[in-house]
């Protein structure tokens, strides 16, 4: 079996060489058919950018719910915020991803017509970050559950609000606990963006699908794309594993082994 | 004892080794002593070859190619011959010829040079034309109509390269949208997604009548590209693909196909009878006149 990566120097139009093999992104070359090694970093380019879009939504409204779902219920607005939080994760952690983004792309838009002018990729994004939010708003509602209740007794002794409470007491110590579960919901959410395909976002499935048929070289095409798959993952590992020691507080959250020898 | 029994086993490990060797055509002689044939169909390229149901296969190709193998049976001198079914896929059908699942696939494989290297074609019976779809209603009437619009085809095709050296070559600029497959390309247009959906006529005709209301749709311009469509076979089996062109050749003199095209193209079809209403083209009616297995290549000198 030879590999023949010289596929991704020839020019998508009719398979010719070019001059450059970055030849029209970079302007590196003045032949300006684009080669298949640009199709793939611009593929690659919004397989991160479907990604990163859909982690923020995701992180935002995944941290929110999750706080909502540990709220006491001792008034009424509590309860209901609590019982629209559990709506929330329950509808988007119980449907399929593939067919959540349908719903995006086509159900939705029909009730709601200037959606139907939204860029797809943005949809995609939204349909990501919400299926990803529910599993986010699990953890983050775990990572507050295995606080001692004192802590919650203690801020109230204080005198802080339950917003406060939140904010000051329970939340940071909550987030610094669930950064290991949220590096591989993020890791998650990079390969749940191969779905984008389906909805016409150009990202790395679908140029691995299109050019293995029009190159004939369906391994080289599909090795190219794993590897950028996994080297997106484990830069987003590396990222929240720099995060974790950066926010680490000695004594705190004794989560990683050296933490545990501190005491 | 046991050296005797060794040799014997390298002995028949040899026999059967050179029996292959120089058997005429290890396809025939399968066919032969199995009595069985698998037969390489596709689920729902309609009319082509698509399942109707209960695992059954029908269309136009694989009617052919019950024709052919029941010549071949002829002409083996067998009784009976059980044709087994294997669905295949745009992406592992080549395989599956190559590793000989399959002996003889009847679906809508293109015949180019690059799968040339890997397989061999039959004489072609189905010449393809790349079209334009569009709703009745739209105002796109060529190619060159096309120009800020959006185009939509499906993910995995060469029409989607097609367009595109279309776009290079009229100087036009279209964005294209892709579906995952051919109903989800035809939902694009449907929902307005996209205006317009570049595929191969028939497939452009079957979604169109099997489309909620087959009115609203109308397939328009020039053939953007001619595709030869063919069965498939071994490419290491030069005398089981004569048997089958000799096949096709007594099918053809046989004044048959014109029946064929007209029960498949011009009348309704099982399993909902539906009616394709694709017209025989120019390019098919020289196909079956000039019986030949040149790739897709040699059409476009034309």
């Amino acid at each position: 079996m030879a590999l023949d990566f010289g596929i991704f120097c020839k020019n998508t139009l009719d398979g010719g060489v070019v001059d450059h093999c970055f030849s029209s992104i970079f302007g590196l070359a003045s032949n300006s058919d684009p080669s298949y090694l640009d199709w793939l970093v611009t593929a690659w380019g919004w397989t991160l950018l479907v990604s990163g879009l859909g982690l923020v939504i995701a992180i935002v409204l995944g941290i929110l719910m999750g706080a909502l779902r540990t709220l006491p219920d001792t008034k009424v607005t509590y309860r209901w915020l609590l019982w629209l939080s559990t709506c929330c994760v329950e509808l988007f952690r119980n449907i399929p991803i593939i067919v959540q983004v349908f719903l995006w792309y086509y159900v939705i838009p029909a009730f709601i017509p200037p959606l139907k002018s939204v860029p797809s990729f943005w949809l995609v994004s939204i349909a990501l970050g919400f299926f990803t939010s529910a599993r986010i708003a699990e953890q983050v509602r775990a990572g507050i559950g295995s606080i001692s209740s004192g802590q919650r007794a203690a801020a109230t002794a204080l005198g802080l609000t339950t917003l406060q409470t939140y904010r000051y007491v329970i939340l940071p110590i909550a987030l610094r606990i669930v950064i290991p579960p949220l590096t591989s919901e993020s890791m998650n959410l990079i390969k749940n963006s191969s779905v984008a395909f389906a909805v016409s976002v150009p990202e790395l499935t679908l140029f691995a699908m299109q050019a293995q048929e029009e190159t004939s070289h369906g391994i080289e095409v599909y090795l190219a794309v794993t590897a950028l798959y996994a080297l997106s993952a484990f830069f987003v590992n590396w990222v929240m594993t720099v995060i974790e020691k950066r926010s680490r507080i000695p004594g705190v959250v004794s989560m990683s082994p050296d933490a545990k020898l501190a005491h | 004892m046991k050296k005797s029994l060794l040799n014997r086993i390298a002995m028949v490990a040899c026999l059967s080794l050179f029996s292959g060797a120089f058997a005429a055509s290890p396809t025939l002689e399968k066919i032969k002593s199995s009595g069985a044939v698998t037969m390489g169909v596709r689920e729902s390229s309609i009319p082509m070859s698509y399942t109707t149901g209960d695992s059954r296969f029908d269309g136009y190709h694989v009617e052919i190619c019950r024709m052919i193998l029941g010549d071949i049976k002829d002409k083996l001198g067998i009784n009976t011959l059980r044709i087994n079914y294997q669905p295949v896929t745009s992406q592992n059908r080549v395989p599956l010829v190559q590793n000989g699942t399959v002996d003889i696939e009847c679906g809508t494989t293109t015949n180019n040079t690059a799968r040339g290297k890997d397989v061999a074609f039959a004489y072609t019976l189905y010449v393809e034309e790349v079209r334009i779809a569009v709703k009745a209603n739209s105002n796109i009437k060529t190619i060159e109509d096309l120009n800020g619009k959006r185009v939509a085809s499906t993910t995995g095709t060469t029409s989607v390269q097609l367009i595109r050296k279309n776009q290079k070559a009229k100087d036009i600029k279209f964005e294209e949208v892709y579906g995952k497959d051919h109903a989800d390309s035809f939902l694009l247009l449907e929902t307005g997604r996209a205006d317009a959906f570049v595929m191969d006529g028939s497939i452009l005709a079957g979604n169109i009548a099997n489309a909620k209301n087959p009115k609203d749709y109308k397939i328009v311009g020039e053939p953007l590209s001619v595709e030869p469509i063919a069965i498939m076979v071994r490419k290491e089996d030069p005398e089981f693909k004569a048997a089958v062109d000799d096949a096709i050749t007594k099918i053809v003199k046989n004044g048959n196909m014109p029946k064929l095209w007209n029960k498949w193209f011009l009348s309704p079809i099982p399993p909902k009878n539906i009616i394709v209403g694709l017209e025989l083209s120019p390019a098919t009616k020289n196909a079956w006149a000039h019986l030949n297995d040149k790739p897709a290549e040699d059409y476009i000198a034309k």
